[in-house]
This record gives C-alpha cells, sequence and structure tokens, in this order.
C-alpha cells in the first residue's frame, strides 16, 4: 500500500498544476477563517459574522463541513486530470508493462482519493476547532465534541464524489471531456428530479433523487444557512416556521458508501475490459 | 534449457478482424529472437497480450514456466512498445524512480542504467525536452533497470534518423553480447538478421515460420550464370541431381543448389562438358528474400 502511495505521489508532485490547485486548495481552506474577520457598518450598527454564532460548537462543524464542501472542486479536477492523462501519455500502458497489475493502478488511484478526502477532513476539524475556541459561545467539552457526525459525513462526500471523478476519468479519458460530463450529469440529476416532481409530487421526487449519486452526496450536509439562530429569529417574525431536518443519517452514508464502491469497480471492470 | 515465455494457440480477435491466430511459440533463455512480419501482421498485438494489456480471445501464455501471475513475471521483463510512453513533465531520472518503484528496484541502478544509454548528463530534463532518439534510449534504460531476464523491444528504431538507428542498434548488440534473452519485433529486416538467433515470421495473425534464422536461410545458396551456349547450358542443369530448380530470365540462369557446392567445381563441371561461362556468381539467399518468398510478396 505504501509503495502504491509512493508511486502516485511520484507521479502527482511533479505535476506543477496539480502542486498548485492542490495547495490552492488547501490554502481556501484556511481562508474560511476569514469569514471570521468580514465586518459590516451599517451607521450606529456594528455587523462582525463570526458573532452571529456560526462559529458557536457544535454548529461549526455542520457550518465549516458545508462551506469546506464546495471547495472539492478543486481536487475533482486534479483527480479527473490525473487519472485522465494516464490514458493521454500513454503511461497506463508502461504502468502496466513494468508490473502493475490493474487492480493495483486502481487501487492506487483510490488511496489518493481516500487521503484527499481525509486530509480535508482533519485539515477542517483543525481549523473548525481552532476558529471554534476562539468564537463559540460554549467552550464545554461535551459540546465541543458533538455532532461530529458532520466530519464523517464530510469524509464520506468527498471520498464518493472523487470516486466518481477517478470514473469519469477512466471512462471518459479526457479531462475536460470528464469535466464536461460531471457538469452535464449534474444538470441530468436536476432535470430528472423536475420530470418525476411533474408526474408526482415533490416527496416522492426527493425520495427517488436521493439515491443519484451526486444528489446523494448533496444530501449528507444539508445547507446550515436557515438553522442560525438570526435567520430563525428573522423568519419567525415574518411568520414562517423552519422545520428541517439537519442531521445526518446511516441510510444516506450507506448510499454514498455503495456509490463509491460502484465507481472503483466499474473503473476496475473498464480497465479489465479494455485494450490498451 | 529454461523456457522464458511459452504461448499456446493464442487468438485475438477485434471484432470481425483476426489479428493473432492460433499462434505458438515459445522463448527459450539466452537465445536473441525476431518477430518479423509486415505491418498489421499481429506483431504488436501478440507482445500486448504476453505483456498485461491486450486482452485475449483465446489460447493462452505463461511467463517462467506459469509459477507467477503476469503482472509479478512482468517485473522480471524489460519491455518498450512502439512508443516511449513517460510522464513529459518530469525529469528522466524521476521517471526513473517512478519505475523502479513499480518494479521495486533500488534508485541507485539509475545512474548506471542512465550511464549504458549515454543520457547521464540529461537525467534533469524534462522528458517533453527528449529528441525521439533520445526518448527512445530512455525507453532501453528503463526496461533494463531490474536486469530484466528477457528485454522485449517492438519497432525499436521506428522513426529515428540513421544516427539514431545505429545507436539503438549497438545498444541492442551489447546488450545481447551479455546474455540477456532479447525478443525484437521489426519490420526490418536487416536488422533482426543481424542481431537475431532465432526468429517468428507472422503473416496477417498467423505463423509462416519460427526457428533459427540460419535454419531459413538454410539453402546452399545458388549460381547466377550467363554463357553463350544457352540452351544446352540449360539442359544440363536441369539433369543434374544437385540442383533443385533452375530459373531464367533474360539471359541469366539462376541454378538453386541442393547440396553445397563451390563455385570452382561448378566452373569446372561446366567447362569440362564445354560450356564457357561469361558469368558465374555464387550467392545465398538472403533473409529479406526468404521473408518475400514465405509472405508471398
Amino acid at each position: 500500500m505504501l509503495r502504491l502511495l509512493q508511486i502516485e505521489f511520484i507521479k502527482l508532485w511533479n505535476n506543477r498544476s496539480s502542486k498548485v490547485l492542490i495547495t490552492a486548495y488547501f490554502v481556501l481552506l484556511l481562508c474560511i477563517a476569514l469569514i471570521a474577520t468580514i465586518n459590516f457598518d451599517f451607521g450606529q450598527v456594528h455587523f462582525q459574522v463570526a458573532e452571529q454564532g456560526i462559529f458557536n460548537f457544535p454548529y461549526i462543524w455542520h457550518f465549516n463541513t458545508y462551506v469546506a464542501g464546495w471547495l472539492k472542486l478543486f481536487l475533482a479536477i486534479v483527480i479527473v486530470s490525473m487519472t485522465a492523462n494516464e490514458y493521454s501519455n500513454k503511461t497506463i500502458k508502461q504502468n502496466l508493462i513494468d508490473g502493475l497489475s490493474k487492480w493495483e493502478f486502481i487501487y492506487s488511484k483510490f488511496l489518493i482519493v481516500l487521503s484527499f478526502a481525509a486530509i480535508s477532513t482533519v485539515f477542517v476539524f483543525i481549523v473548525s476547532l481552532i476558529l471554534g475556541l476562539i468564537y463559540s459561545d460554549y467552550n464545554e467539552i461535551s459540546i465541543i465534541f458533538s455532532d461530529l457526525e458532520y466530519l464523517l459525513a464530510y469524509f464520506v462526500k468527498l471520498t464518493g464524489f472523487f470516486s466518481f471523478c477517478l470514473f469519469l476519468g477512466m471512462l471518459i479519458k479526457r479531462s475536460a471531456f470528464a469535466l464536461g460530463f460531471l457538469v452535464l450529469w449534474q444538470i441530468l440529476e436536476g432535470i430528472f428530479y423536475l420530470v418525476i416532481r411533474s408526474q408526482s409530487d415533490s416527496d416522492t421526487a426527493s425520495a427517488i433523487t436521493r439515491f443519484f449519486p451526486l444528489n446523494a452526496m448533496s444530501n449528507l450536509i444539508k445547507e446550515p444557512g436557515s438553522r442560525l439562530s438570526a435567520v430563525r429569529t428573522v423568519a419567525s417574525q415574518i411568520g414562517e416556521t423552519i422545520t428541517k431536518d439537519y442531521s445526518v443519517h446511516w441510510y444516506e452514508i450507506a448510499i454514498v458508501l455503495g456509490w463509491t464502491a460502484l465507481f472503483v469497480y466499474w473503473s476496475y471492470a473498464l480497465l479489465k475490459r479494455r485494450d490498451l | 534449457m529454461e523456457t522464458i515465455l511459452s504461448i499456446d494457440r493464442l487468438t485475438k480477435k477485434f471484432g470481425y478482424l483476426t489479428a493473432v491466430r492460433d499462434l505458438s511459440f515459445t522463448i527459450e533463455k539466452g537465445n536473441v529472437y525476431g518477430i518479423l512480419g509486415p505491418n498489421g501482421s499481429g506483431k504488436s498485438t501478440t507482445l500486448g497480450i504476453v505483456l498485461n494489456v491486450v486482452n485475449r480471445t483465446s489460447g493462452d501464455f505463461q511467463w517462467f514456466g506459469g509459477k507467477v501471475s503476469t503482472h509479478d513475471a512482468l517485473k522480471r521483463v524489460g519491455a518498450i512498445i512502439e512508443r516511449p510512453n513517460f510522464y513529459p513533465y518530469m525529469t528522466a531520472e524521476k521517471n526513473l524512480e517512478l519505475v523502479c518503484r513499480i518494479k521495486g528496484v533500488p534508485y541507485d541502478k539509475i545512474q548506471e542504467k542512465l550511464e549504458v544509454v549515454g543520457l547521464a548528463d540529461r537525467r534533469n530534463s524534462k522528458f517533453r525536452t527528449y529528441s525521439l532518439g533520445m526518448k527512445q534510449r530512455l525507453a532501453i534504460a528503463s526496461a533494463l533497470l531490474n536486469d530484466p531476464e528477457i528485454l522485449i523491444l517492438d519497432e525499436p528504431t521506428n522513426g529515428l534518423d540513421p544516427q539514431g538507428i545505429h545507436q539503438i542498434r549497438q545498444l541492442i548488440k551489447q546488450i545481447a553480447a551479455n546474455g540477456t534473452t532479447i525478443l525484437l519485433a521489426s519490420h526490418l529486416l536487416d536488422e533482426v538478421e543481424k542481431v537475431c538467433s532465432h526468429v517468428v515470421v507472422l503473416r496477417k495473425g498467423e505463423k509462416l515460420y519460427s526457428g533459427r534464422v540460419d535454419a531459413m536461410i538454410a539453402s546452399h545458396g545458388f549460381f547466377e550464370l550467363k554463357c553463350p551456349e544457352r540452351q544446352k547450358a540449360l539442359d544440363l542443369l536441369r539433369n543434374n541431381p544437385a540442383f533443385r530448380e533452375i530459373k531464367e530470365e533474360n539471359d541469366l540462369i539462376t541454378a538453386f543448389l541442393n547440396e553445397p557446392m563451390e563455385a570452382e567445381t561448378f566452373n569446372r563441371f561446366m567447362f569440362d562438358r564445354g560450356i564457357v561461362l561469361s558469368h558465374l556468381v555464387k550467392r545465398k539467399e538472403s533473409l529479406e528474400e526468404q521473408f518475400l518468398a514465405l509472405t508471398g510478396a
């Protein structure tokens, strides 16, 4: 396993664009902390984002994993291109000839997927912990370490998404087209949702589309905005009550893990069947 | 003798096209093999199958007596096929480090092999800055990293300039002289004739010949002669069991030998029967002529 990671590391870290994208990704993750510094001054009213409770434990776990989730696109590009470039440089052929087995090839890519997801999760954990310790109103240990399932959800979400990218890179063999297909797929899931809803109702549509890969991944961590006390106060003032389930459910994790397994297996099956 | 690779009734179909048909041969340790065939005769496909990048339709192959899996066997093989494939953004040295990791070879081999192919001073240049000849030499260095038991080369001089071709050929001869088993696929006959001891001839995916090169050219040669009394000479030659075939083209007679005979002996034989030759040459068929005769071109 270490050998496979070393192999992939040599390939990734010597590529300037990958290096830039990976660095940019982690710098941007750090930038979540900058939200804390956003200030507004409306005449007499002084408004600081950090004081609106977004950095309160345990809400911060939900908020930060959700925001960090958007940045995954950077690593998605790295994964798609590292896979597709193996085809365009024909190095995949040379790797196999040099004695890598087809399974080892896919497995080494999947190890990178897992590493990216794991490092991101640890990174987000540390950034959130520090931000929380600075700004949170509640600092009891039991509160700090509650709701950690959002970090698990974040890890699973990234693993699933990157595995999808890995599969697309293997399937389409061209990075630009594979990324285009990813966008297209997102749109297709949206269209499916609309079609099903027009035939029945929105509950049925959600029930069906939650099995779609991208939808399943985004369902893992729901938008945290409406959970904010400030937003709730405003909502109740205009006579709306927000009743929404924000928690992470085991079956949502199971669906994404299922897709992850399928994407990895399909990548392997593709490589096995193909004549290079 | 130790068998390195045995191929048994291997067949590969691409849709309706059969690229390789019922091909069988074995590679023994210590020999230099050539796979000969015109373009599209299935050479690269055959190599692709034994190198784990092309799936076979039927048949079987075994590396090293079948005791190891194909990808583990390939760690003991060095192979370059068609074009050199490396990561363009990495230096020669980094590319070779990667191959070392895959094959499980220590890094200290890199310097040694770069020196063998004469690229040691360019080891920190990116692969994409290399000329085709240098790329091909780097590919050979990469294939040699694990001191392979067999070196497989597919058209190693394709697209190179005469200098590059010469360098690669020298390298191959040097490697062969060290006792490394080599399998060389080529459509260039003099290449094969110069370095190979054994040859497999393919046409349209079928084996036409397999065996020693000298056995393939194993005729006793032929005489080319001219003389004023053509008809008399022809009659004489046709009635002589030492010749298996007589051809005449314009005024040039070609007589193929059935048994060894020196030009002197032949000249005396003709002179004794009153035929004076105005032209006499004894020649051996080249591999090229044999090959063209076999592949029916």
